[in-house]
């Protein structure tokens, strides 16, 4: 359902600034996203001003930063460092991207960082994705097939397996799914950009037979038909994938399955 | 550290409050456009019942049931706040014209690279107001309507 404005619980008040020693040059704020669930208190914009020249030249390196050496109760994913995980996906200057690959010079003034979009928060950058998954699990992705498993691997041309470029690289960091209108107000519903992506991938895989099953599993006017052709998921994929084409695609074949 | 929640406070580890969304979100042209086609649609169907109440006070006059009707309605479409809504209608119908094309466009599974998306969804605006301007400059300039 459309709700334009954030809950009462959920609305957002200004939090501490922890200010640079004095004489600091290269400081760089950064306004972070901060919830507690133990305070019960609502969420709060902390600022943080950050000596740039102190740490590395991606925007992890100065959240771990900010935890190392700042405040040490900030939360946030991260592991790979080096955009293969999908972990530190979250909202930097009003659009997902994954921190890790983000450099903080690609930004003048203030930086916002928030969690992804319209999620649940667990705490601080660290949102709640077990619907995401939930969502991912029910297009099965997994390879399907009616024939005997073969002795070796399953062949496949070079001309097939060429239309899996463009689908099997998804990280499933959920910046796509969380960049989505319809997904924010229908998630319950509809099954978003990253999930329908991942559905296209088993679709046009030819070792794969069960595209009709598939398809048919699909056709309801939520789960894929609330995809409007928003492009924010292809703006904002950290990997250059093009979700919304995938999904125009499934689309184009639902009348001839 | 905040304290560990004690028996008379119950843990609030269930209160999961919502990310901000369209609060924080910079807007791209395509997202920009794709609000602008419903709300376009909206005001379109407004301008198509405007224009069905022409006929409505045409039929009124006409049939003797309300002999002012069409003066009435002639004279709020002729004032200057009336051409205002003729004009946002006109650029409402082109906005809402480019979008139905561009979202043919890649209902047919085309243009969806962002560099096709992005010029579309730019170019549909420009051409809708270049289309709008062309045709309330004929309308002034051949005298089809005077303020």
């Amino acid at each position: 359902m459309v709700e334009l404005t954030l809950p009462k619980h959920s609305q957002i008040r200004n939090g501490k600034r922890f200010k640079a020693a004095s004489g600091t040059k290269n400081v760089r704020v950064y306004k972070i996203y901060r919830f507690d669930p133990e305070s019960g208190e609502n969420p709060r914009w902390d600022k943080y001003e950050v000596d740039s020249k102190a740490h590395g030249p991606m925007l992890l390196d100065a959240l771990i930063h900010i935890k190392n050496s700042i405040d040490s109760t900030l939360s946030f994913r991260r592991s790979c460092r080096e955009g293969i995980c999908g972990s530190c996906a979250m909202n930097i200057g009003g659009r997902n991207t994954l921190a890790c690959t983000k450099g903080w010079d690609e930004f003048s003034g203030e930086i916002t960082i928030a969690p992804l979009p319209h999620m649940p928060v667990v705490k601080d950058l660290v949102p709640d994705l077990s619907g995401f998954y939930a969502q991912y699990a029910s297009v099965e992705p997994y390879l399907q097939s009616t024939t005997p498993d073969p002795q070796k691997e399953r062949l496949q041309s070079p001309q097939n397996r060429d239309k899996l470029d463009g689908l099997y690289e998804c990280i499933l960091c959920a910046c796509c799914s969380t960049s989505c209108p319809s997904y924010w107000w229908n998630q319950d519903k509809y099954l978003g950009p990253a999930a329908l992506l991942q559905a296209y991938r088993w679709i046009a895989d030819s070792r794969d037979d069960q595209t009709k099953a598939r398809l048919e599993a699909l056709e309801d006017p939520f789960k894929l038909y609330r995809c409007h052709t928003i492009m924010n998921c292809a703006q904002v994929c950290p990997k250059g994938l093009n979700p919304a084409k995938a999904i125009a695609e499934i689309k184009k074949m639902m009348p001839g399955k | 550290m905040s304290k560990p929640p004690t028996a008379s406070a119950p843990p609030r580890a269930l209160h999961r409050p919502l990310s901000p969304h369209l609060q924080i979100w910079r807007y791209h042209i395509t997202m920009f456009t794709s609000i602008l086609h419903r709300i376009t649609g909206v005001a379109t169907i407004a301008g198509l019942l405007l224009g069905a109440g022409w006929l409505v006070a045409l039929g009124a006059t006409a049939s003797g049931i309300c002999p002012e009707a069409y003066t009435v309605y002639l004279t709020f479409a002729a004032s200057p706040f009336g051409l205002l809504v003729w004009v946002g209608v006109t650029l409402a119908g082109f906005l809402h014209l480019t979008g139905g094309l561009r979202h043919l466009i890649w209902d047919m599974g085309l243009g969806f690279d962002l560099k096709t998306s992005n010029l579309m969804a730019w170019s549909g605006l420009l051409t809708a107001v270049l289309a709008t301007i062309a045709v309330w400059f004929y309308l002034f300039a051949t005298g089809k309507v005077v303020l």
